[in-house]
This record gives structure tokens, sequence and C-alpha cells, in this order.
């Protein structure tokens, strides 16, 4: 009994010790020369996905172009997930060089860190199967099931402007969500148009649709450390840069495949990268808060 | 402090915090019915009850909550189609005040039976010796001393379950203070410790109180021997 506990702790640890050496294999591999962090989202299709070693999604390609002009190759950029809740505190703490995780510029967060950009004009929007005719627009969802995720305010903007008696559903999770919607247990599911374009380019095959009559409108900036004046000029050159070359409209298209889904064109592309000057508040930050 | 005043007065804290309690009020008394039956189950004479008992509380006592939680909302909802009321709001409610006392019925089951291994052998065999059956025996001998002996893991139990109500929000309750705590972070970023200390601050205020209730009232009913 006591020579079985001995080799189970042994195996146990031969384990760890093994758990703990592919930890080191796979950070030595890296190139040497300056690295770039850099913070996105890792569970949003089509926006900021990671699959494997593989990062994907639109504001993936603009972190990429950005980082290339600021003269580092793909091999240099570190990237870390940087959750809604975290933005923040990643910039402050200096532990990510620049955000692009569909990070809304707003005067509130203004206070705490600064924005280049904006690089895209989302709006909230209405993700809705695509069999489904009933759903026309927002106001269609009276006595619909709506779903959002957790923490997000965008299912009740719907119920405060457009339909009173929608009943909504708050999931961990956008993948969640687009499940709960595909079982028909809700019948759409909100949030920024670009996001619900990556989810139903990633479940393909046409089974769902954005809506595509944006409702709110969401100003994406990449976000930096306060006072990085500097990096701020040198993001928004490489910004106007990818706009002009076509890389933007390139890299829009491919992460949307699959779905007619085009952003709204009055607002897009971008023209003006003054996201630091600009008084706009795009999103108004508390009217929906209550 | 400003800053605290301030989201406040833009929040409906209160409101939320209230959620908690109705969900830990109602989960309180679910579970304390049926930790009572499962107690009643362990000590009963019939072998089959005390390992269905026993094989119910290892299962919960050992489940994370969460899992408990998206069970209920992905599993027995969506899948199952289990539902209380049509109206989602408060069918998500009821499925996590379900969520909640299955998982704490079991651990005031656990508490009660610490309760009843305070209680003298002698006690029962007195009682069986006079005639009394087995629901007499319990209900009137050992269970009231079993419950003296037991307020203090009965109010950390409590205590536990009023902190374990913000899962909640796992089973799409959206109106508790975690659920709200996240919105108040996304759009009040610069204030993000104020938003975190007005949740601290309330929980302490909330907790405290239970605290020194149980340890008044376990010194008050201990039964003296």
């Amino acid at each position: 009994m006591n020579r079985l506990a001995k080799r189970i702790v042994a195996a146990a640890a031969a384990v760890v010790s093994l758990v703990a050496m592919t930890g080191c294999g796979s950070s030595s591999e890296e190139t040497s020369g300056p690295k770039i962090t850099i913070g996105i989202k890792f569970d949003q299709p089509g926006v900021g996905y990671k699959q494997g070693n593989e990062y994907t999604g639109f504001d993936v390609d603009v972190a990429r172009y950005v980082a290339k002009k600021l003269g580092y190759s793909e091999k240099q950029i570190i990237w870390k997930e940087a959750p809604s809740a975290q933005r923040e505190a990643l910039l402050q703490n200096g532990d990510v060089d620049f955000i692009a995780a569909s990070y809304s510029i707003t005067e509130d967060r203004k206070k705490v860190v600064d924005f280049a950009g904006p690089y895209f004009y989302a709006g909230q929007d209405l993700l809705v199967r695509s069999d489904d005719t009933s759903i026309k627009s927002a106001k269609d969802l009276n006595g619909k099931n709506l779903c959002t995720v957790s923490g997000s305010t965008s299912a009740q903007v719907v119920k405060d402007n457009f339909a009173k008696s929608v009943q909504i559903m708050e999931l961990s999770g956008y993948a969640e969500c687009v499940t709960a919607l595909i079982s028909g247990t809700v019948d759409a599911v909100t949030t920024d148009d670009i996001i619900l374009a990556g989810l139903a380019s990633a479940k393909g095959g046409g089974v769902l649709k954005v809506l595509g009559q944006p409702f709110t409108k969401e100003t994406y900036g990449i976000g930096v450390k306060k006072g990085s004046t500097q990096l701020i000029k040198q993001i928004n050159d490489a910004l106007a840069e990818m706009v002009s070359d076509g890389s933007w409209q390139k890299a829009l298209d491919a992460e949307t495949s699959g779905t007619d889904y085009s952003p709204n064109k009055e607002w897009n592309p971008p023209t003006k990268f003054d996201a630091e000057d600009s008084d706009e508040t795009v999103r108004t930050d508390t009217a929906s808060a209550k | 402090m400003q800053a605290m005043l301030t989201l406040l007065s833009q929040y409906d804290v209160l409101g939320a915090f209230w959620v908690n309690i109705q969900l830990t009020l109602w989960s309180a008394l679910f579970s304390l019915i049926l930790g009572v039956v499962l107690v009643m189950m362990r000590i009963s004479p019939i072998p089959s009850l005390r390992a269905f008992a026993s094989g119910f509380v290892e299962f919960f006592k050992n489940m994370p909550l969460t899992i408990i939680m998206v069970f209920m909302l992905l599993g027995a909802f969506v899948q199952l189609r289990f539902q209380f009321s049509s109206t989602f709001s408060s069918n998500f409610y009821w499925l996590a005040i379900t969520g909640l006392s299955l998982y704490t019925s079991v651990f005031v089951c656990e508490s009660l039976r610490s309760g009843i291994n305070t209680v003298p052998l002698g006690q029962a065999e007195a009682a069986r010796s006079l005639g009394l059956g087995f629901f007499q025996t319990a209900g009137l001998i050992v269970l009231p001393q079993a419950f003296r002996g037991s307020v203090a893991p009965l109010g950390n139990t409590l205590i536990a379950l009023l902190k374990n109500s913000t899962v909640a929000a796992a089973c799409s309750v959206a109106t508790e203070t975690s659920t709200l705590m996240k919105t108040m972070i996304e759009y009040n970023a610069s204030s993000i410790v104020a938003v975190f200390m007005i949740f601290a601050i309330g929980y302490v205020i909330l907790i405290i109180p239970i605290g020194l209730l149980t340890t008044w009232l376990s010194n008050t009913l201990a039964v003296r021997r």
C-alpha cells in the first residue's frame, strides 16, 4: 500500500515536471529582439479570436498592421488577452503596449487611458436566424427572447428604447448565445454589428444573419497608456495608411466572409484619426446604465 | 469617496443587493427543509435511504456551484425545457434558487449531522426504550438538540450562501450584484476602485451582523452538558 502511494506521488511529480518543461520549451523558441505586447480579445470570432496558436479577427489584423508599421514583425508580437473589465488596468500597469479589443472610445475611459484611432465605427445591431422573417427591426422584438452576455447593457438598450416586452437572457459568452439562438431558445442576439458578423461568419452556411440596422454608434479606438503622444501619432499614421492602401477593406471582407454584412457606409471607413482631440462622446455613458 | 457617491446615485446598487438577499432567503428556506429531510434519511434505519442520502450529499458537496448553475440554465432549461414560468426573468430567478438550494442543502445536512453527533447516544436509546418510534425520536429528542448544537455551522452556511448568491449571474439572473459590478466597471472604468469598494463594503455590512447573531445564538442555545 505504501509502495503504491509512493508510485502515485512519483508519477504525479513526473507529470508536473513534464508540464513545466513544455512551458520552458515554447517560450525559448521565440525569436530574440524587441517585443511588442498587444491586448486583444480571445473569444470573439471575426474580431479577436484565439484558436490554438492562431490569432484571427479584424482587431488582430489592425493590430498586426500597426505593429508592422511600428517596426515589429509577426514573430515579435506577444498577444495577450484583454477582457473588457481589465483593459484599463492592463494599460495603466504597462502589461501591454496597446489594446485593440473592440474598445469603444468614451469620455470616462479617456480619463484613465489615451486612444489612437478610431479605426472602426460599429453600431449595436441584432443577429437572427436567416429563416426567421418576423424580425425586421429592433421594434419587432416585443414578446421575443433576446440574448446578450452578462454585464453588458446592450439588451437593456433594446428593452428601454424599442421593445418594452422583450425577454432578456444573459449568458457568459457570445458563443453560448449563438447556441441558444440556433436551438430556438432565444430569437435574437444583440451587441456591436461587427462582433455579430464575426459570429455569423464563424457559424457559416448562412444560418445566421445580421439585420444591418445599427441603432447605436460605437467608436473603436486603440487604447494606449495615458500620455503616449508619440505612440498615438505613429498608430494614427499607420491606421490612415491601412485605410488608404486598401488593407483595411481587405481585412474586413476576409473576417466577415460568408455573410452579406457591410459596416455602416456613412461612418466607415474612418477618415479622421483624432480620438484624442475630438470631444465627440459617442456612447452616452450613463443613459442606459440604470 | 466622491466617486463612490456619484456611482451610488447613478446605479441601483441597493436594488441589486436586495435581489441577492431575496435569493439568499428563499434558498435558505428551501435548503433548510431539504437539509432536514436529508439528515433524517442519513440517520434512518433503512439502508437504501441512508445510501441515497449520502450519495446525494457527496455528489452536490463536490460539485462546483457554477457548474450546477450553468446546468440549471443550459441543461435543465435550454435542453430539457424545464421551466417554472414562461417569463424569462422569473424563470431564471427560480432556477437559480433551485440550484442554490440543492447546493446549500447538503451543507445544511452536514452541519446538522455534526449537531447530531453532539447528542449522546443514550438520549436516542432512552427514547426508544420509552417506546418512541423513529420519527418521534428524531423529531422530539434528537433533532431539537442537534439544531441547538449546530447553530454556528448553520450560520457559516448562511454566510456562504449569501456570498454564493452572486453566482446566480451564471443562471442569467441579471439584476444581482456581480452583474451590476461588471456593468459599472464597463461604463465607469476610471473609478474601478470605488466600484470594488462599494460591493466589498456592502457585503461586509450584510455579513458581519449574521456572524454576530450566530455567535450569540450559538452561546445562548447550546445544550450545556
